[in-house]
Parts: C-alpha cells; sequence; structure tokens
C-alpha cells in the first residue's frame, strides 16, 4: 500500500471561459476544412470542448460542433460520424488533433468529390469562435487522499473539467492533472494510471465526479 | 433585496464562491452601464437585477440613462427595425437627429467608469468620449443581416471601443475590435421566474376572466411587427380548425418604442370578435406575466428577428413545451425536438402547435429536457461571471489568462 500522504498538496483549481468570436464563417465543406487549417488552436479547442460544459447532462449533440455541423447542416451524416468519432485522448496537442480532423475531412473529400457541393442554407453557417479561459485557484487544497476526496466531492465541475481536459490538451501537460498528482505525489500508480484511462469524452462531468470518487474508494477500502 | 447568497440553492454555494473570485480580481474599477430606457424590454430587466448584484460582490458599478425626445426614438426604432433587416426608409434627416441628440448626450452625461458599458445603439456615440478607459458596446439586437447604410453609420463609433458582445454567433461580423458572444438571462428569483401558488395563477386567470376549459397557447411580447403577433393569431386560427383552444397575447410597450400602440390596434382588429382571443396589455406586471405562462399548455414565440428572446428561456423555465422561431438566440435556447419545436412560417407553427397538443406526454418531455438546459447555461449567475470575465479580458489579451 503506497503512502496516503503527499510531498506537496494538490491544489484545485477552476477554469472559467468566454466565447470570443472571429468573425470567421463556413458555408461549404472546403471552406470548413481551409478555416480549421487557420483558426487559432483557441478555436479547435472551443469546437471540439464546448459541449462538455454546456451540456452538464446527457449531450443531445455529438460530441464536437464540426461533426454536428456536417451531419446536421450539410446532411453529410458518414462524415459527421468521421469526426465524432475522433479519440481525443490519443492526441497530446490542439496542433495533432486539428491535423486529425483535417485529414478526416480531406479523406472524405477525395473518397466523394461531390461532397464540396454541400451548401449549408442561410442563417445555418458555421461560426469559428475561441474559446478565452480564465484560470484560478480555489480554496479547495488536498494533503492526502481522504481530504481530496472531501474536495473533490465539493468543488465545482469547471474544476474537474479544467484538471482533466484543459490540463492535459490545452496547457499540453499530455496526463490529467490527477493522475499526475496521485501518481508522483502520493505516489500510487496504479491509481493514477485507472484514473488516466477513463475515457472523459463518453461522461458527462457529473459522472467523471463520481467514477473518480469511487476509484479512489474502492483503492482505500 | 435579493443577494448573490439566496441563488446558492439554484446554482451552487461553489458557483457563487467563483463569482466572489473572479470579482475580487477587478482591483476596485468601476464598471458604468449606460443604456436608454430604465422600464421595458430585456435590457432594462438585465440590468435592474444584475447592477445590485455586482455591488454586491464588490465590483463598483453603476448605471446611467440617455434623454432623447419623440424624434430621436423615432429614429432608433427605424434604425433598429433596419438593423434586424426590416425595409426602412431612412434618410440623412435621421441620422442628423440621431447626431444632434447624441451630442447633448455627450455634453450633458458624466462619464466615470474604468469601464463604460454601453447597451444598444442609442448611446452607441458616447464613445467620443473616451479618454483612457475602457469602453464596451454590447449590441441586443439581432445584426446577421443589418441595412448596411445604419450599419456602416453605427461601424464609424463602433471601432472606437475596445471591444464588442453580440448574442449569438451568427451576429458576428468582421470588425477590427475584439467581440464576445454572451448570451443575456433570465433571473430565476424574479417575480416573472419565482415559482408561484397555485392560487396566484388562479388569481390571475380569474382577473382576466380566462377558464381553463379549453388548452391555453400563450405568446408574451411587447407589441411589435419583429414579435408576429398577427402571424400568431393566424397559426391559432389555423389549430383551432381541428382543436378547441384559446390564446393569450400578453405583452407591456417600452418607453423607447413608439410604435407599440398601432401594432396593438392591428392586433385588436384582426383579433376581431373572437371571445377565445386574450389580448392582455400588461405594463411591467411580472407577477401576471409569470402566472400567465404557468397556466398555458403550449408556449408560442414566432418572431420574425430576435435579439435573443428572453421569453423563451422564461417558459422553459417553467417547464412549459415552446414552439418558436427557429430566429436570433432561439436556436440557442432549442434544440429542435429535444427542448422543443422550432418553425420557420404560420403554417409550421400552427402544426407544431397540434402535435403537442395531441402529444401531452412527448410536450412534457421537452418542456423538462427545456428547463435542464435554461438552468445549465442561462441564468443569471452564469450571465453574472462571464461579464466579469469580459471585464477582465480588457486587461488581458491573452488566450489563457492566470488569475
Amino acid at each position: 500500500m503506497p503512502p496516503s500522504g503527499a510531498q506537496t498538496p494538490f491544489v484545485f483549481y477552476a477554469s472559467s471561459h468566454i466565447s470570443e468570436l472571429t468573425g470567421l464563417r463556413a458555408s461549404t465543406l472546403g471552406q470548413l476544412l481551409e478555416l480549421i487549417k487557420d483558426v487559432p488552436g483557441s478555436s479547435i479547442y472551443h469546437h471540439t470542448h464546448r459541449f462538455l460544459q454546456q451540456h452538464q447532462y446527457l449531450s443531445p449533440e455529438p460530441p464536437n460542433d464540426f461533426s454536428y455541423w456536417v451531419a446536421d447542416c450539410l446532411g453529410d451524416i458518414e462524415l459527421g460520424e468521421n469526426l465524432a468519432s475522433i479519440d481525443t485522448m490519443q492526441f497530446l496537442t490542439i496542433r495533432s488533433l486539428r491535423e486529425k480532423i483535417t485529414a478526416t475531412i480531406e479523406k472524405h473529400l477525395e473518397a466523394d468529390p461531390l461532397a464540396k457541393m454541400r451548401f449549408a442554407r442561410s442563417g445555418e453557417e458555421f461560426h469559428f469562435i475561441k474559446a478565452i479561459s480564465f484560470v484560478f485557484p480555489t480554496n479547495y487544497v488536498a494533503h492526502d487522499l481522504d481530504e481530496f476526496i472531501q474536495a473533490i466531492k465539493k468543488v465545482t465541475i469547471d474544476s474537474i473539467y479544467f484538471h482533466i481536459f484543459e490540463a492535459r490538451l490545452r496547457l499540453e501537460k499530455q496526463v490529467n492533472d490527477f493522475s499526475n498528482w496521485i501518481g508522483s505525489a502520493i505516489g500510487d500508480k496504479e491509481l493514477a494510471n485507472k484514473i488516466s484511462g477513463l475515457d472523459p469524452y463518453t461522461h458527462t462531468l457529473e459522472d467523471l465526479r463520481n467514477k473518480i470518487i469511487y476509484l479512489i474508494q474502492k483503492k482505500s477500502s | 433585496m435579493i443577494k448573490i447568497d439566496d441563488y446558492i440553492p439554484i446554482a451552487g454555494q461553489s458557483t457563487i464562491d467563483e463569482i466572489r473570485m473572479v470579482a475580487g480580481k477587478m482591483a476596485g474599477r468601476r464598471v458604468q452601464h449606460i443604456n436608454s430606457t430604465a422600464v421595458g424590454g430585456g435590457v432594462a430587466e438585465i440590468l435592474n437585477r444584475m447592477v445590485p448584484l455586482l455591488n454586491e460582490v464588490g465590483i463598483n458599478s453603476g448605471w446611467d440613462l440617455i434623454k432623447g425626445g419623440q424624434d430621436f426614438y423615432s429614429v432608433t426604432k427605424k434604425f433598429h427595425n433596419a438593423l434586424h433587416g426590416r425595409q426602412e426608409a431612412i434618410d440623412q434627416r435621421d441620422f442628423d437627429v440621431f447626431v444632434e441628440t447624441s451630442r447633448e448626450n455627450i455634453a450633458k452625461l458624466d462619464i466615470s467608469g474604468d469601464i463604460v458599458f454601453v447597451h444598444d445603439p442609442q448611446p452607441i456615440a458616447l464613445v467620443e468620449k473616451k479618454k483612457g478607459n475602457k469602453w464596451l458596446w454590447r449590441c441586443h439586437i439581432d445584426v446577421s443581416n443589418p441595412n448596411r447604410k445604419v450599419w456602416d453609420f453605427l461601424m464609424d463609433f463602433i471601432v472606437k471601443y475596445d471591444s464588442a458582445v453580440f448574442s449569438a454567433p451568427a451576429f458576428s461580423q468582421r470588425l477590427a475590435i475584439r467581440q464576445f458572444l454572451i448570451s443575456p438571462s433570465i433571473d430565476p428569483l424574479s417575480d416573472k421566474n419565482k415559482e408561484l401558488p397555485q392560487e396566484t395563477i388562479d388569481g390571475v386567470l380569474r382577473k382576466y376572466e380566462i377558464v381553463r376549459d379549453k388548452p391555453i397557447i400563450t405568446q408574451i411580447s411587447r407589441f411589435d411587427y419583429l414579435k408576429d403577433p398577427l402571424g400568431v393569431i393566424e397559426a391559432y386560427s389555423q389549430v383551432k380548425r381541428y382543436i378547441d383552444c384559446q390564446l393569450i397575447l400578453a405583452g407591456g410597450t417600452a418607453s423607447d418604442d413608439p410604435e407599440g400602440q398601432k401594432v396593438l390596434d392591428e392586433v385588436m382588429e384582426k383579433a376581431g370578435s373572437d371571445k377565445d382571443i386574450h389580448i392582455l396589455l400588461l405594463p411591467q406586471n411580472d407577477i401576471e406575466v409569470n402566472a400567465l405562462q404557468r397556466a398555458s399548455d403550449i408556449i408560442i414565440q414566432k418572431s420574425i428577428k430576435e435579439g435573443f428572446g428572453l421569453t423563451v428561456a422564461e417558459a422553459l423555465w417553467k417547464a412549459k413545451p415552446v414552439v418558436a422561431s427557429s430566429v436570433g438566440g432561439i436556436s440557442l435556447q432549442i434544440k429542435h425536438k429535444y427542448s422543443g419545436l422550432l418553425c420557420h412560417s404560420i403554417e409550421g407553427a400552427a402544426f407544431a402547435i397540434k402535435q403537442l397538443l395531441h402529444s401531452p406526454d412527448y410536450a412534457k418531455k421537452l418542456g423538462a429536457n427545456g428547463r435542464e438546459h435554461i438552468k445549465n447555461n442561462f441564468l443569471l449567475t452564469r450571465h453574472i461571471k462571464e461579464y466579469i470575465l469580459l471585464f477582465l479580458s480588457l486587461y488581458h489579451p491573452e488566450d489563457v489568462v492566470n488569475l
């Protein structure tokens, strides 16, 4: 059993976002592709993560805006499914995620050149938006796993979101903050791996909170 | 007086803690809101609640009004319609009236904010007083297809602001300044949205001689062409051929809207002698609006253009099934067939109403989903937090800001 006390405490942070409009819009798949290549990383991040915080219960939308627009507004169901099923967990940077999205669209256009002919009707264009994040510490600090469980029960879902999604991909830490701390400061690599092995993109944030609590409690019991 | 902590049971303790935390980063900066009316319409409604709460969380906030005569407000109403894409005859005299009144307001209004937050086009020219402080322009209008003459005229002012704020992505244009997307919100504790005892609801129905012996379809809106009250009566008539129902058209008028009475007269004429159409003029009676929404079986919002459509959020918060036009910010609030039904025509609205009246379980499910969506995304607490972040963005140009 690894020691339960940590050399360095875990400070819970949270991030809040506002959406910055770029004024850039696409009506066709070709335009969408060109703009995806060109827009800032903050825009790719917004359109692949916005749904997580806006739909905290069962989401009625596919897990990224590109997929939703291609399927719903262009009527290209197949490409919509291909984009929705991109496994974001496999990518460590926004840059590599962007490359996967563009490669998926380019491959589809090669196989079906007529896909370029589809138009979104007026009012249904794709609007590119950037996520502006504000990161701040909360009042919750944990020195061991017991304190960690008590804190994670109370922090907002924005805090869970920050440590699981934003820290790993946007801040390019490559692994979520919870696993990082439990693995290094607590020294429990097995538990750390179990948490990083979750697919957070297919859970709601409340589900994710409960799953993490369950994994830690199971380990401690 | 409502306090920020009163929202804890709805939004959660940690949400309120976060609002206080980000507010603490404002470092004593004063925010001055400016618009053209203290009552009527969504902007005044939000500011009435927002300004005291911002002060309570430690952001020194004030609210000032510009002044203008009948001529000025006739011109700004024309601008408003033209920005929404309606045909309006606008000539040089209109621009002259606008400039003249703006000049008087520039001379008289004391600008004291470190951040000056100007709402809508009426006070837009005040930015000429900008002197080292930060200026925000909040556009509550659907400008997805604006009259170019008016838009270009306003653009000379817009580019002098530090940032602009719009309610829906489709309203954004290529601008030389930063622009943000912030949806407006409803206040779950206001008279218009709080829970009401059944006696209150029954009392309001009795007052207006409305009997619940047949389904009630309701549109709550100012009497304004852009809300299409005549189209609502037409849709009701199409439903009435098959389902015996009644229609409530209820709303007030805003002090900066000189067109309201004309629209109301036309609505009365179209309703004729149908005793199942209830046309109610409710100047600022929020409890009555709340009661009418809660008493309704279906809420309709058949706007032709809509800056956001707060009445949709109000209805969904009450878990009511909603039929609404797919315009402006409404499509942010309703996901078609999941949290309401969107329509594009009078016939489409009538069809959707019939569908819901014939399938009460489906209607109930849409309402329940809608309430959850509003709770997560369109309550005042989210709005307050985003405004504070917007203020902070004026001092932080980067995409990831460490506070």
